[in-house]
């Protein structure tokens, strides 16, 4: 009896040894966030809401993900970085483009923990085996809302709706900078893919997000006869413009029909989610995690909400899941340089761009990206790099 | 007299005095008392506003402990604990002589980051051309040469036409953060306006202790040399004297504008080198949050030490401790980073508002009618 016992003891102790080393390897995974800003910005929100979706789909607990908000990007950076391998954590995440020196500076000092970095340029040239860049190929994303605009141009030319002989769109920047330049170029090539004859405009606002000078540059492109407005800046000032002037409205981020339930038609968002499901898992297996990570509309990451059916023009659905599914397969490139007048500059076909890739201090271009009848977006770093002005697109100011 | 006073007793339910004396132990209990009495109102406002909190009464010692933690927990947090309360000490006492002269100078924000632009611009342009040592000298050069001047304008126009220096400086701020904005815009071509961390002109860091010991003795020593400027130098003396009445200055023959314009000329240093810490020895960068609104801060450092150099490392340590412990709270609890401000808020709300009853009495009807009849 008593032998039966000890051997039923073993059986048990080795069977919740062997359960446990199972599910120790996600529960030995502990992630830091560092944010610039909080909830209050529509970007870092963006980033809260991924990690929140990573950790339920992944099935952690509360205490294996620590959030650090309101981090500058200064010393302050490379100390919560510190702070956070002090708290345990083996997956250190930092959201904005300036964090990324002070993040290195962390990563230098711990090799044996893994640092990730959206926005960023400098991995691929660091050559440190823990830290990481990523984005997504949000241009696929923009390109689809571009497509989504282009149907509604046809309907309102269809219906003598046109404010001017040709369709006029209008875009609110916030930077003439690669991020943005890649944005709304993408944007306005899937317009023209439905809509050759678009044209289009663009205003800078000088900064990520400032509502007055939003709406204010939504509301002169409206006055100078737009069709159609878009933006890359983070607030709800171009949309609102356009729901008071009762202009269609393609929206970034997230979805504005709350507010703008007559104008808004759809919006492209990155989807953080499944970067930090991947680099979760990728530590939990003990696998290196990428350098350059984009992710895509076939990874979940470029995704677009629900379209309104009250402003779009109809078959729009239709239309963006046929270009969607061209767009996975990779028949279709969004920056085409092959196909006859779909992107000139000057007149002239692209056939050849040098693009600043690797960061220097003189921000010297340095890498060939247009090749095989297409421009290399996010393939050789995942930050976009497109910063070609291409005909058809107006630039009104210049906010560097 | 009597009976006007009297009167006045029996409308109002109380009154306030001024007190004569102030005794400094039960200014010292009144302070305590408010620091307890702020704690608790905080621990109520958290437990109405962290969900955490709702369901688990018990948790209410977390969001204390969380006070501690955010300082002590690590060796490394009390590094940075004490990194962070020698950046505000030193903006600090840049503002203090020009308080001690009530000169109200509220532009340390901008003179701070100006010493920060004139260390980085320095190190922008001459990083790896110049040996180390030379490079950091200049870059000390340039930072307080920077804090200088941007103090010295205002004070030229106090001296000159009598100009508001409260919204002077102010303005100042503004347009300092502007001057750094259109040096990051020629600096960073790509668009990005952010310039990053730079490979030269790092302050060197001691060969014993932590890699902030050097700043934090730095202004360990200036707290000192300025303490005994302002208590036993003749400079500091006319600085006390033209703070305790312009006219008596004049009088006694001390050139008034002098003594602003040289006043604000050390204020201006002192934030320059402030600058010159946070440019070289933290950041090895400028934005326009490098100094993050510590130069406001400084202020009410000051004015709670009582402009006492000595005091302020207790009111910069006090606010430190405080701003560390509430960023904890929100890292623990998960809550939006307004949270911390809230708590911070609401102690010095307390701290700044017992003062008032340091200084003045409560006499309620009752007592000061017992007191008539004893008279």
């Amino acid at each position: 009896m008593k032998k039966f016992v000890a051997l039923m003891l073993v059986l048990i102790l080795s069977l919740s040894v062997c359960v446990f080393t199972a599910s120790a390897e996600a529960a030995d995974v502990k992630l830091g966030i560092i944010l610039l800003h909080d909830e209050n910005s529509t970007y870092d929100l963006n980033f809260i809401n991924g990690v929140n979706d990573a950790v339920k789909a992944l099935g952690l607990s509360e205490d294996q993900v620590i959030i650090k908000r309101n981090i500058p990007e200064s010393q302050e950076c490379t100390d919560a970085a510190l702070d956070l391998v002090d708290e345990g954590c083996n997956i250190i995440f930092a959201d904005s483009f300036g964090h990324e020196t002070y993040l290195l500076e962390a990563a230098r000092q711990y090799p044996d923990v893994q640092f990730c970095h959206a926005t960023g340029t400098m991995a691929h040239t660091e050559n440190l085996a823990n830290f990481h860049n990523a984005f997504a190929a949000i241009y696929e994303g923009r390109y689809l809302a571009g497509v989504a605009a282009g149907m509604k141009l046809n309907e309102l030319k269809a219906n003598g709706q046109l404010k001017g002989e040709k369709p006029l769109m209008g875009y609110v920047g916030a930077f003439t900078y690669a991020e943005v330049i890649s944005g709304y170029t993408s944007f306005y090539l899937g317009a023209k893919s439905v809509c050759p004859d678009v044209e289009m405009k663009v205003q800078f606002t000088g900064s990520w997000y400032d509502y007055n000078e939003e709406k204010n540059a939504a509301t002169a492109l409206i006055a100078a006869n737009c069709d159609l407005i878009s933006q890359h800046a983070d607030s709800m000032g171009a949309p609102s413009a356009c729901e008071d002037a009762n202009i269609p409205n393609v929206s970034y981020n997230g979805s504005t029909v709350a507010s703008c339930p007559n104008t808004f038609i759809v919006a492209s968002r990155i989807d953080w989610a499944p970067y930090f499901q991947y680099i979760v898992n990728q530590v939990a297996a003990g696998e290196a995690i990428a350098t350059d990570w984009v992710g895509t509309i076939e990874t979940g990451s470029v995704v677009l909400t629900d379209i309104n059916e009250q402003a779009a023009a109809e078959g729009t659905a239709a239309k963006l899941e046929e270009v969607k599914a061209e767009l996975t397969a990779g028949t279709l490139k969004v920056f085409d340089t092959a196909t006859e007048g779909f992107i000139t500059v000057e007149g002239a076909k692209l056939d050849s761009y040098l693009a600043d890739v690797d960061t220097d201090e003189a921000f010297t271009p340095d890498t060939e990206v247009v090749s095989d009848g297409y421009f290399h977006e996010s393939e050789f770093r995942s930050a976009p790099y497109f910063n070609v002005q291409i005909d058809g697109i107006e630039l009104l100011n210049m906010m560097f | 007299m009597s009976e006007q006073k009297k009167s006045a007793a029996h409308e109002s339910l109380f009154h306030l005095t001024k007190r004569t004396e102030v005794n400094p132990a039960s200014a010292m209990l009144i302070r305590v008392i408010a620091i307890v009495l702020g704690m608790v109102v905080c621990g109520l406002t958290a437990f109405l506003l962290i969900e955490k909190l709702h369901g688990d009464p018990s948790k209410i010692k977390d969001f204390y402990a969380c006070f501690i933690k955010g300082s002590f927990a690590s060796e490394r947090k009390l590094w940075k604990f004490l990194k962070n309360m020698a950046i505000l000490q030193c903006i600090s006492l840049a503002v203090t002589p020009a308080f001690r002269m009530r000169f109200w100078n509220i532009g340390a924000e901008g003179q701070t980051l100006m010493g920060v632009l004139g260390c980085i611009t320095v190190a922008f342009y001459f990083g790896g051309r110049l040996p180390e040592w030379q490079l950091l000298i200049l870059m000390l050069i340039a930072a307080l040469l920077y804090g200088a001047v941007w103090a010295v304008i205002p004070a030229l126009f106090k001296a000159k036409w009598n100009t508001n220096e409260t919204l002077f400086t102010l303005m100042m701020n503004y347009v300092a953060t502007y001057v750094v904005s259109y040096f990051l815009v020629i600096w960073v071509p790509s668009g990005s306006s952010t310039l990053g961390k730079l490979k030269y002109g790092k302050l060197p860091v001691l060969p014993f202790g932590n890699q902030y010991l050097l700043i934090i003795l730095i202004v360990l020593a200036l707290t000192i040399g300025l303490y005994i400027y302002l208590k036993y130098s003749k400079q500091g003396y006319e600085i006390s004297v033209v703070g305790e009445s312009m006219r008596t200055a004049q009088y006694s023959g001390i050139n008034v504008r002098r003594v602003i314009i040289r006043t604000m000329v050390v204020s201006g240093l002192l934030c320059g080198l402030t600058g010159f810490l946070i440019g070289s020895g933290l950041d090895q960068s400028v934005t326009t949050e490098s100094v993050g609104g510590q130069g406001f801060t400084a202020i009410i450092v000051s004015w709670l030490a009582n402009f006492n150099p000595l005091v302020m490392i207790v009111t910069s340590g006090l606010i430190s401790f405080l701003n560390s412990g509430a960023a904890q709270i929100s890292q623990d609890f998960n809550v939006s980073g307004a949270l911390p401000d809230v708590i911070v808020g609401i102690i010095l709300f307390f701290i700044i508002g017992c003062e008032f009853f340091i200084h003045y009495k409560v006499v309620f009807r009752h007592a000061s009618s017992e007191k008539e009849a004893v008279k």
